[in-house]
């Protein structure tokens, strides 16, 4: 028993629409009569992306991925690939265009992905210190404990070109700097693992999938700049990060890779973990430290930077988890090799927690460069039930709304910023033609004004006004000086805010005027969500051609204003109705009108 | 396990990464590896984990070692597993219930097939490799 080749069909819902059940058919067909069923098995898949190109195929243990694959081409891939071992390369998918986003040589993959901080997720048993080992862990550690000054180390590091992957995207290299040019003494090495976007999970799945590698980069930037001790900052919400944390910090402390004199060098680190109750602002680096330090987490004005004065007041470099977890890769393969990943000005890649209307959500890792639509598309399988994509939201709610005119345009910190969105930490939310831009401008605002710590005048007072307008228009009470204020409020929101959290605030209100206006003008005109999202936009009647008088409706009305006799047309009291739309999915003869 | 010297942990590194490479740790030549990030043990990675090892022991199989790791990245098709049974193609299941958990045993394992429907693409090559 045991097959030597494996046709693998793609048995996604837009594969199998195209087509995919026929040549599925067609190939088991074209095995049988070649006499190999006993030697090639075919087999339905997942989705395996590339949407557009389906249907898939793909052929084990040669790797080959085929594209657009027709049911009649199911013969010549049997004769040809099966039999005589040749790919058939009108059906191979275009190489080259892959190969655009990674210039590293040697590289030949048909997929859009490129695992750099991911590189052991997924792979590795995080519990276990031995395996993180064998995947050349601390292997970098070891290289620069015994063949690198620090300076040599910050000098790596900043060739590579890599940006802080929290969102701002300052020189790692030059923070790092910084820190090293103020004189000796106690210095403090924080990571930021405080991640509380909605919808990002970057660096929960880091830490859960590869503890060690944040551990060992926080060792390598002690030595770099001169810290003895280092800090995670974790929220408390993540209790499997923390408890794998825990085990990794027990195991590596055994090992003697972190405590005194690691590895027998004359070089001594060591690293506790900092619990943080959850507050979005606690990830604002000044605030992040005030929380440590055991105060109300509220940011400071800097300068003074933390770099320069930081935690207690001394010294202190804080790094995003994603930002670490690329330090031992580039230790190993140089800085040279990362700078190669990636545009101009963003080196190395990304990871994007993708999310929202999306067929494949999942955690990806892209090189820098790689546009929005081979994220939604190609890696992501396209909008849920074929929907149209209307927006794209990066950066959370600091982040703006991408609208569709721009999937094609490559990302990277400068063109996000262009276009009115930041690369923020992560979170990549996909909306589609039923979701409501107002609304979901209200839902991100809503975040904000919560989370808003209100310690400075323009995100405590700013926010909570540009909440009100949104809700206001949303209820189709809004008018243009409504939005004239909000372009106003935004404007000095981003100006004078102290922090981080008050600046980007206003963004996804900004970018929704900028590219959505069409959807305030209705809401204000015409007093309509194309969406049907704004409840109090929603008018709900019943057509009595229609109705047959089945009572469903007013069996689910749960505030009973639906009345109307057995097997007579019904009647919603439109005053009453409390448009909660249970009436709307109930009928079955479409007889509920939603306008 | 004392505290290592530079020397101590170039031969782990040696030692642990022929083990890897073998995939033979204590005469085990096959693997199957549950992802069991908060995404996989919310999609009930725990309960596959389980069924896995409770199928493998009432049929008495050996040779097969049952590990768990992070987010594989695949978070619409957790709980996700990846199965490695040698002169036979590396293998990621999605959506990999109790149910599908055993028929992973009983098909891939046992009878050496593919299972239709629930394979899902490596997201990319491996770097450390």
């Amino acid at each position: 028993m045991g097959y030597k080749q494996y046709i693998l069909v793609c048995g996604g819902t837009a594969c199998e629409s195209n087509q995919g059940i026929a040549l599925f058919s067609a190939l088991k067909k074209a095995v049988e009569e070649n006499g190999l069923v006993n030697d090639v098995q075919v087999v339905r898949t997942g989705c395996l992306g590339f949407c557009e190109k389906g249907p898939i195929v793909k052929i084990l243990p040669q790797d080959t991925f085929y594209v657009e694959v027709k049911p009649e081409d199911a013969a010549v891939i049997v004769k040809e690939h099966i039999i005589k071992g040749r790919v058939v390369s009108r059906l191979l998918y275009d190489k080259n265009q892959s190969k655009i986003n990674v210039g590293i040589e040697g590289i030949d993959f048909y997929q859009k992905q490129f695992r750099i901080v991911l590189r052991n997720c997924g792979v590795i048993d995080p519990d276990k210190i031995d395996e993180y080992i064998a995947r050349d862990g601390y292997k970098a550690l070891e290289k620069v404990l015994f063949e690198m000054k620090p300076q040599d180390v910050i000098d790596e590091v900043s060739k590579s070109g890599l940006r802080g992957r929290g969102g701002a995207g300052f020189p790692t290299g030059k923070k790092w700097s910084f820190a090293a040019m103020q004189p000796a003494g106690q210095k403090y090495m924080v990571c930021n693992a405080d991640e509380g976007d909605p919808g990002a999970y970057m660096d929960r799945s880091t830490l859960e999938g590869d503890p060690h590698s944040v551990l060992e980069a926080m060792t390598i930037a002690g030595y770099a700049i001169g810290a003895n001790m280092g800090y995670v900052y974790i929220r408390a919400e993540y209790p499997l990060a923390i408890q794998r944390l825990e085990t990794a910090i027990g195991q590596a402390r055994e090992y003697g890779l972190l405590g005194k004199n690691i590895l027998g060098s004359d070089f001594s680190f060591d690293i506790e973990l900092r619990l943080g109750a959850g507050a979005f602002v606690c990830g604002e680096e000044t605030a992040l430290l005030a929380s440590i330090e055991g105060k109300r987490g509220m940011p400071t004005p800097r300068p003074p930077f933390p770099a320069v004065k930081g935690l207690w007041g001394r010294p202190t470099v804080i790094n995003n988890v994603e930002t670490l977890a690329n330090i031992p890769v580039i230790l190993l393969k140089g800085g040279l090799w990362f700078s190669k990943i990636g545009t101009a000005t963003s080196k190395g890649t990304k990871v994007f927690a993708l999310t929202g209307k999306i067929n494949n959500s999942g955690l990806i890792e892209v090189p820098m460069g790689t546009t929005l639509r081979e994220i939604i598309f190609d890696i992501g399988g396209g909008i849920r039930n074929g929907k149209a994509f209307k927006s794209a939201q990066t950066g959370g709610p600091s982040g703006g709304m991408i609208p569709p005119q721009f999937l094609d345009v490559p990302i990277d910190y400068e063109s996000l910023a262009k276009i009115g969105s930041i690369m923020g930490s992560g979170g990549l939310i996909v909306m589609d033609e039923d979701d409501c831009i107002p609304d979901i401008a209200k839902f991100y605002l809503d975040f904000t004004v919560d989370e808003s710590c209100g310690k400075c005048a323009p995100c405590r007072i700013g926010g909570r006004k540009l909440l009100n307008y949104l809700d206001k228009i949303c209820k189709g009470a809004g008018s243009y000086e409504d939005i004239e204020n909000m372009k106003e409020i935004s404007e000095a929101m981003a100006r004078a805010s102290l922090c981080g959290l008050g600046q980007t605030a206003s963004n996804p209100v900004q970018s929704s005027l900028r590219y959505f206006m069409d959807e305030y003008k209705e809401h204000i005109d015409d007093k309509k969500c194309r969406a049907g999202k704004c409840k109090s936009l929603l008018r709900y009647t019943i057509n009595p051609e229609k109705c047959v008088g089945c009572t469903a409706c007013a069996r689910v009305c749960p505030v009973t204003c639906i009345s109307g006799e057995r097997k007579k047309p019904h009647v919603i009291d439109e005053l009453r109705c409390i448009k909660c739309g249970q009436c709307f999915e109930v009928c079955k003869f479409n007889a509920v009108n939603r306008a | 396990m004392a505290k290592l010297t530079l020397a101590d942990l170039r031969n782990l590194r040696d030692e642990k990464q022929k083990a890897m490479e073998k995939r033979d740790p204590s005469n085990k030549d096959a693997q199957i590896i549950v992802g069991m990030g908060t995404c996989g043990i919310a999609a009930g990675a725990k309960e596959t984990f389980n069924a896995i090892i409770e199928e493998l022991d009432s049929r008495g199989i050996t040779h097969v070692l049952v590990r768990q790791t992070g987010c594989m990245g695949l978070c619409h098709s957790e709980p996700t597993v990846e199965v490695i049974v040698p002169h036979m193609p590396v293998v990621i299941y999605g959506n990999v219930n109790a149910e599908t958990g055993k028929k992973i045993v009983n098909d891939h394992i046992v009878n050496k097939q593919l299972i239709d429907n629930h394979i899902c693409d490596k997201p990319a090559m491996d770097i450390v490799r």
